[in-house]
């Protein structure tokens, strides 16, 4: 690995989030804080909601957040990159093995929805106050299962960017990610799919379901949720698979 | 220290449409393999290309779009993965010591591939960084090769509204960022206005004069002509022709070239024709025309008129063309360059 090189690609990529703060600051946050004010601050409000669904929204808003900053953030710059601007071709030649070129691509993924994850929740807890009760009492859990959901999302984001093709992409956004967020237990817990057994198990297939669950255990555990060792294996496991996955597509789509 | 370039026997065949890397389309199609149900076709880019190049050299790829020009290039720059064969800059393996070559190289691709999110000097600033110049270094270069390229008054805009010929004096400008031993231009003045054209060639001149390598791909004979000390005609995937382009130009069987078309084909007239004095070679080419290879031109019209008349067939057409590697492609593959 070159770590210089590597270094200057981050730093490109930080200067490129810079330049573009505030259309990313609109994408990543408008539609779930919609979200919150819609089903945490009127449904509750009037009635429909009870009022311990505002706590147990917020932790699948902030894996909502996560995984759709990072999928994007790594996917379309890549889709885009390797297909029409091309202006991956630079990078590529740097000297160092082309691998480093995408994983460095997921590290600034993971920051950005690192980021997004952390900024969503003082932003919800402020459309959503008085009545969000987050514990905060294993730091370093929540910490680790955060990094882990961002990861996840960053190596999705690669996996996919490298095998869709510039105009599939509303198909991959209607037949994957779509799906992934309305079976991924972020507006409900996976408990409240027990009428639908079936449908019960085969969610456990999307990798979003443990980061909501994930989060949900170590910010809000009074709700029911997965267990940690649970979330654990199924994020690590999802993360090396993606990342694979990823470098595999990468490199085909890289060197013919 | 400066390195040359070598390849022994590349080949590269494709199984589906050549991708990114590669640049260029159209390639020959071989024989479909009969296995499976949808057979998909083989695409040979390359058919065993084997090259020497010198160490301070201009050397040039000649060719048709297709040729095969751009996936050498990718293959020397380790975009493409050879079929079979080796590639080396310097002393060293393309694909098995890639860092190492990827700090020899610079390459400036067919197609702009300029990041659309940064500034010019950004854009240099950060290729710098890739190859791990210091801060200092990087500015300095940066700021002395957009005076060069003439970009210092658009240097901190984004590139995205650039026109294409300063697209492609920034490429150039970025693969020299790095001062890289061997540099590979594919096709780099292809939609440059004349005035920016010579520009590029001076500076081509005047990095190549400083001891480096120089490959450049071209299908324009006039650009191979005036820079290159020496060439490759290539065409599907094969070297067809190799020396300086004085060589070249003389090995054409008398250098000069007139191509006439007749009301009607006549092998009668074809044999008189050939008995021209003067007259190396008489070929036949579509709609009753012919390819006179000979060491004269202009003089020839008249006579091949009068023989034209004699024989009662109408002559429709005449073009003479100068001793020109254009000639020599004609004559090694039947197809002229710009066709």
């Amino acid at each position: 690995m070159n770590y210089k090189a590597f270094m200057a690609m981050l730093a490109r990529d930080v200067r490129v989030a810079r330049r573009n703060i505030v259309a990313l600051l609109f994408q990543t946050f408008l539609q779930p804080l919609m979200f919150v004010f819609i089903f945490g601050r009127v449904m509750v409000g009037s009635g429909y909601m009870p009022p311990s669904y505002k706590s147990l929204l917020l932790p699948g808003i902030m894996a909502l957040s996560m995984v759709g900053t990072g999928i994007w953030a790594v996917a379309m710059p890549l889709i885009g990159e390797f297909q029409f601007t091309r202006e991956i071709e630079d990078r590529l030649l740097a000297p160092m093995d082309i691998s480093w070129v995408a994983i460095e691509k997921v590290v600034a993924g993971t920051l950005q929805a690192l980021a997004a994850g952390l900024m969503v929740i003082p932003f919800a807890w402020l459309l959503l106050r008085p009545g969000v009760d987050l514990s905060l009492h294993r730091p370093i859990l929540f910490a680790v299962v955060a990094l882990l959901v961002a990861v996840f999302s960053a190596c999705g984001g690669l996996a996919l960017g490298c095998s869709v093709e510039q105009t599939h992409i509303g198909l991959m956004f209607s037949l994957v990610v779509a799906p992934m967020i309305f079976f991924g237990c972020t507006y409900y817990p996976w408990s409240a799919l027990a009428n639908f057994p079936i449908m019960q198990k085969i969610v456990l297939v999307n990798p979003l379901v443990y980061a909501s669950e994930g989060l949900r255990a170590t910010l809000v555990p009074q709700f029911p949720h997965l267990s940690l060792l649970a979330v654990f294996v199924a994020l690590l496991g999802f993360n090396a698979l993606f990342l694979t996955v990823g470098l595999r597509q990468f490199h085909k789509k890289a060197v013919s | 220290m400066a390195a040359g370039i070598r390849t022994n026997e590349l080949r590269k065949v494709y199984n589906s449409a050549p991708p990114l890397a590669a640049g260029a389309g159209g390639f020959s199609f071989a024989e479909k393999r009969s296995k499976g149900k949808q057979p998909k076709p083989e695409i040979v880019a390359l058919n065993g290309i084997s090259l020497d190049i010198h160490a301070g050299e201009i050397f040039c790829l000649l060719g048709p779009n297709g040729a095969g020009k751009s996936t050498t290039v990718g293959v020397l720059t380790t975009r493409v993965k050879p079929t079979a064969g080796q590639a080396w800059i310097g002393e060293h393996d393309v694909w098995k010591e890639q860092s190492t070559v990827k700090r020899l190289i610079g390459v400036v691709a067919q197609r702009p591939n300029l990041d659309f999110s940064l500034t010019a000097r950004e854009i240099l600033v950060f290729h710098g960084a890739y190859f791990g110049l210091s801060s200092h270094e990087r500015n300095h270069r940066a700021a002395s090769l957009l005076e060069r390229f003439k970009l210092t008054d658009r240097a901190d805009q984004i590139v995205r509204g650039f026109s294409g010929g300063m697209m492609q004096r920034l490429s150039i400008a970025r693969a020299m960022m790095h001062d890289p031993q061997v540099l590979f231009l594919d096709e780099p003045s292809a939609g440059l206005d004349p005035q920016t054209r010579l520009l590029l060639w001076e500076i081509i001149r005047e990095y190549n004069r400083s001891g480096k390598t120089v490959l450049l791909t071209t299908h324009n004979m006039e650009e191979a002509d005036a820079l290159c000390q020496r060439l490759a005609i290539v065409d599907h995937g094969r070297i067809i022709a190799l020396g300086t382009p004085a060589e070249l130009k003389a090995s054409v069987p008398g250098g000069y070239l007139v191509r006439v078309r007749f009301g009607q084909h006549s092998p009668n007239l074809f044999e008189r024709l050939q008995a021209l004095s003067g007259v190396r070679e008489v070929r036949a080419t579509e709609n009753s025309g012919a390819d006179l290879y000979a060491d004269r031109g202009g003089s020839l019209v008249s006579e091949v008129a009068n023989l034209a008349l004699a024989a009662n067939i109408e002559l429709c057409d005449v073009h003479i063309s100068e001793p020109s590697l254009e000639n020599l492609f004609l004559h090694h593959t039947g197809r002229s360059l710009r066709e």
